[in-house]
C-alpha cells in the first residue's frame, strides 16, 4: 500500500507541471496556428474571463468568499488601462483631449484625476493596485467585523452597481453609459492590424498561464491550506492563535489583482470599457463560469469559465432572453447540486467505480 | 511563580456570564496551579463550557481572569490563544478537508512569518512528528480528519494543542464517547502532557476522574460548589448531595479503573 501511494504521489507531482506545458502548448503554439483572427481574438476575450475565474477560484473556491462583485476590480482594472490608451490615441492624433471629451466635456481643460494616466508606467501599475487596494480597504472592514456570507456577497454587489451607475452618471469625464471606446493603439502598436491582435492574444495567453502559476503556489502553500482552514472553520483557526480576518484579505486582494488584470487586458482585446460590462450581471457571470467548471480547481475554473462564455456569445446572440435563464439556472445546479463543479465530475464518478476503503485504520 | 515547567497558573475571579437575563456562570473564583491536572465536574449545564468559553476570549465576561500575569478578559480569542492557551471542544473540531499532517502542520504555524507561509511545506517539522507519535496517530497522517473515528479525532486535537505549544490546555469532554480502552490510553496521555504544561479537563465520568486527577473543581449551577483532591471532594456533603448523588451512581471508595488495567 505504500509503495502505490508513494508512487501516486510521484505521479501526482508531474501531473501539474505536465498540464502546465500541455497547456502552454495548446494557448501559445496550437490555437494561434489553427484558429482564423476573428475567432482568435474571441478566444482572447474569454481568456480575460478566465483571469477573472483564477482569482474567484482561488477567493470562492479555496477561501468561501462568495466573491460576487468582481466587476468593480474588472472594471477599475479596464478603466486605467483605457483611460490611458485614450490619451494616447488623442496624442497620436495631435489632439489634447479624447474624442468623447470633446463631444461631452463642459471644459476643455483634463481633469486632473487623467492627468497621471498619460504615463503608461504609471497606468500599468494602476490596473493591478487600483484594485487591490479598493479590496484591501474594503476587505479591511468587511473581515475584521465578521461580515458574514450572503451579506458579504450582497455588499460586493452593490458595490458593483454603484460603481456602474456612477460611471454612467460621469458622461463627460468616464464616457458614461458608451464607456471608453474606440482604442485605436496599443503601447504604439495599431489594434487594427491583424498582425496586433493575435500579439494582444499571446498577451493575454501568457498572462493566463502566469496567474495560473501564482495561483497554484498559493494552493500548495501553507496559506493555501490555512485558507481552507479558514473557509471550513473559521473559530476553530482563531483559537489556533491566527486571525482569520488577514488570511481571507490576502486571498480577496489577490483576486482583486488578477480581475484587474483581466480588465486591463480585456479593453486592447475588445476595444471596449463600459458599465454594462461590470454591473451586477457580469459581475455574477464572472463566477458562472467558476462554479460550473469547479470552483475548487483551477483548470476547471479556467475551462468552465471559457466554456460558459463561448456558450454565452454563441446562444445569446440567437436567444437573448432565454440566455439569461439558462445562466441562472447553470449556477443554482452547479452550486446546489454539484459544489465541485464539472471538475468533480470524474473524481466523482472514479470514486464509484472503485469505492476506497473508508475504514478508519488502526491507530 | 514560575518554575521548570512549561505551565503557569490560571487565575480566575468573580467571574460571571450572562445571557440574556441568565447567569450561566455566577462569580467563580477558580486557581490553578502550574502542572496541575484539574478536572473541572459538575452537572449538565453548570456553567463548565461557558466558563471555558469565557477565559478563552468566546463569550463576554465580566471580572477577571489572569495567565502568566496578563489580563484575558476583553482581548479576542485569538490574541488569548497566543498567550499560550489551547481548547478544544465537546464535539470535536478538527479541518475535516485537510489532512492529519496538515492539521497539525496549521496548529503550528500561527507564530511562523508570512513570506514562509508562501512556501509548500518540505519537510515534516519535528514538533508535529513528535506529536504524530505521541497521538499515535502517525500511520494516518495522509488521511483526511474526517474520516477519522471519533476518538482518533480527539486525540488530533489534543495533538495541535501540543504542537500550538501552549502552556494551558483546556479541554471539554475529551473522552465522551470513547470506549474503555480509549479512556484508559486518553487519562495517560494527559498525565504525561501534564508533566511538562498545565491541563484542565471537563469531565462526566467519575471513574475517569478518580482514575487522573490531580485535583478537582465542582461546579454547580454557575458557581464553585467544592475543590481540592479527589478524596477531599468525594466526601464533601454538599458535592455528595447536588452532584454525586443526583448522578444516582454508587461512590467506590477505591480508584477501580487503574486495577483493571496493567
Ligand atoms: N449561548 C448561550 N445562550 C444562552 N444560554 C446559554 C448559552 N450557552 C450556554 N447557555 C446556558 O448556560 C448554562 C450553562 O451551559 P454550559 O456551560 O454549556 O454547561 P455545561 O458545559 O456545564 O454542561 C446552560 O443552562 C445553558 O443552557
Ligand atoms: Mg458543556
Amino acid at each position: 500500500m505504500t509503495t502505490t501511494v508513494t508512487s501516486r504521489a510521484r505521479l501526482a507531482r508531474f501531473r501539474a507541471p505536465g498540464g502546465f506545458l500541455l497547456g502552454a502548448v495548446l494557448l501559445l503554439g496550437v490555437a494561434p496556428l489553427v484558429l482564423p483572427d476573428f475567432r482568435l481574438s474571441l478566444l482572447a476575450k474569454y481568456l480575460c474571463y478566465a483571469i477573472v475565474a483564477v482569482g474567484v477560484s482561488l477567493a470562492w473556491g479555496r477561501g468561501g468568499l462568495l466573491v460576487l462583485g468582481q466587476g468593480v476590480f474588472f472594471g477599475l482594472g479596464g478603466y486605467a488601462m483605457a483611460m490611458h490608451l485614450k490619451l494616447a490615441d488623442a496624442t497620436a492624433a495631435g489632439e489634447t483631449l479624447p474624442d468623447f471629451m470633446q463631444l461631452y466635456g463642459t471644459s476643455d481643460a483634463l481633469p486632473w484625476w487623467w492627468e497621471p494616466f498619460r504615463s503608461p508606467l504609471f497606468a500599468l501599475v494602476m490596473t493591478v493596485v487600483l484594485p487591490m487596494a479598493v479590496a484591501a480597504a474594503l476587505g479591511f472592514f468587511v473581515f475584521r467585523r465578521r461580515v458574514k456570507g450572503a451579506y458579504f456577497a450582497i455588499l460586493s454587489q452593490a458595490l458593483a452597481a454603484a460603481l456602474a451607475i456612477w460611471l454612467v452618471g460621469q458622461q463627460a469625464t468616464t464616457g458614461g453609459t458608451n464607456g471608453l471606446t474606440d482604442i485605436q493603439g496599443f503601447f504604439g502598436y495599431d489594434l487594427n492590424d491583424p498582425v496586433n491582435q493575435r500579439m494582444v492574444y499571446l498577451v493575454i495567453a501568457a498572462a493566463l498561464l502566469l496567474v495560473m502559476v501564482l495561483a497554484r503556489q498559493l494552493f500548495v502553500s501553507r496559506f493555501g491550506e490555512l485558507l481552507v482552514a479558514v473557509r471550513d472553520s473559521e473559530e476553530r483557526v482563531r483559537f489556533l492563535g491566527y486571525n482569520p480576518a488577514n488570511v481571507k484579505l490576502v486571498a480577496y486582494v489577490v483576486a482583486a489583482g488578477m480581475a484587474g488584470l483581466a480588465g486591463a487586458l480585456f479593453v486592447p482585446a475588445v476595444g471596449i470599457i463600459s458599465p454594462a460590462l461590470i454591473g451586477i450581471v457580469p459581475s455574477i457571470g464572472f463566477v458562472i463560469g467558476a462554479a460550473v467548471g469547479g470552483r475548487a480547481s483551477l483548470v476547471g475554473a479556467v475551462l468552465g469559465a471559457v466554456a460558459v462564455a463561448w456558450a454565452q456569445s454563441t446562444l445569446s446572440d440567437a436567444f437573448p432572453a432565454a440566455w439569461t435563464y439558462l445562466q441562472g439556472l447553470l449556477f443554482v445546479v452547479a452550486v446546489g447540486f454539484l459544489p465541485g463543479g464539472l471538475a468533480s465530475l470524474a473524481t466523482l464518478l472514479r470514486n464509484r467505480r472503485t469505492r476506497p476503503d473508508s475504514s478508519g485504520g488502526a491507530v | 511563580m514560575k518554575g521548570e515547567l512549561k505551565g503557569e497558573g490560571l487565575t480566575v475571579r468573580d467571574l460571571r456570564v450572562t445571557f440574556d437575563g441568565f447567569t450561566a456562570v455566577d462569580g467563580v473564583d477558580l486557581d490553578i496551579r502550574p502542572g496541575d491536572l484539574r478536572f473541572l465536574i459538575g452537572p449538565n449545564g453548570a456553567g463548565k463550557t461557558t466558563l471555558v468559553d469565557a477565559v478563552t476570549g468566546l463569550v463576554k465576561a465580566s471580572g477577571s481572569a489572569r495567565f502568566g500575569g496578563q489580563e484575558l478578559l476583553g482581548r479576542p480569542v485569538q490574541a488569548i490563544a497566543r498567550t499560550g492557551i489551547g481548547r478544544t471542544f465537546q464535539t470535536a473540531t478538527v479541518f475535516e478537508n485537510l489532512t492529519v499532517l496538515q492539521n497539525l502542520d496549521i496548529a503550528a504555524g500561527a507564530g511562523r512569518r508570512w513570506w514562509t507561509m508562501l512556501r509548500r511545506r518540505k519537510e515534516v517539522p519535528e514538533p508535529v512528528e513528535r506529536a504524530l507519535e505521541t497521538i499515535g496517530l502517525s500511520a494516518l497522517r495522509d488521511r483526511p480528519a474526517g474520516v477519522l473515528a471519533h476518538g482518533q479525532k480527539q486525540w488530533l486535537e489534543i495533538g495541535m494543542l501540543l504542537v500550538q505549544d501552549v502552556r494551558l490546555l483546556l479541554l471539554d469532554e475529551p473522552v465522551a464517547g470513547m470506549s474503555h480502552d480509549e479512556r484508559q490510553a486518553t487519562g495517560e496521555l494527559l498525565q504525561r502532557i501534564s508533566e511538562e504544561r498545565t491541563v484542565v479537563v471537563i469531565e462526566h465520568d467519575m471513574d475517569f476522574m478518580r482514575s487522573f486527577a490531580r485535583s478537582v473543581s465542582v461546579l454547580h449551577a454557575g458557581r464553585m460548589l467544592s475543590e481540592g483532591t479527589v478524596a477531599e471532594v468525594q466526601a464533601d456533603a454538599k458535592v455528595q448531595e447536588v452532584y454525586l448523588g443526583r448522578a444516582a451512581e454508587p461512590v467506590p471508595s477505591e480508584p477501580v479503573a487503574t486495577a483493571q488495567e496493567a
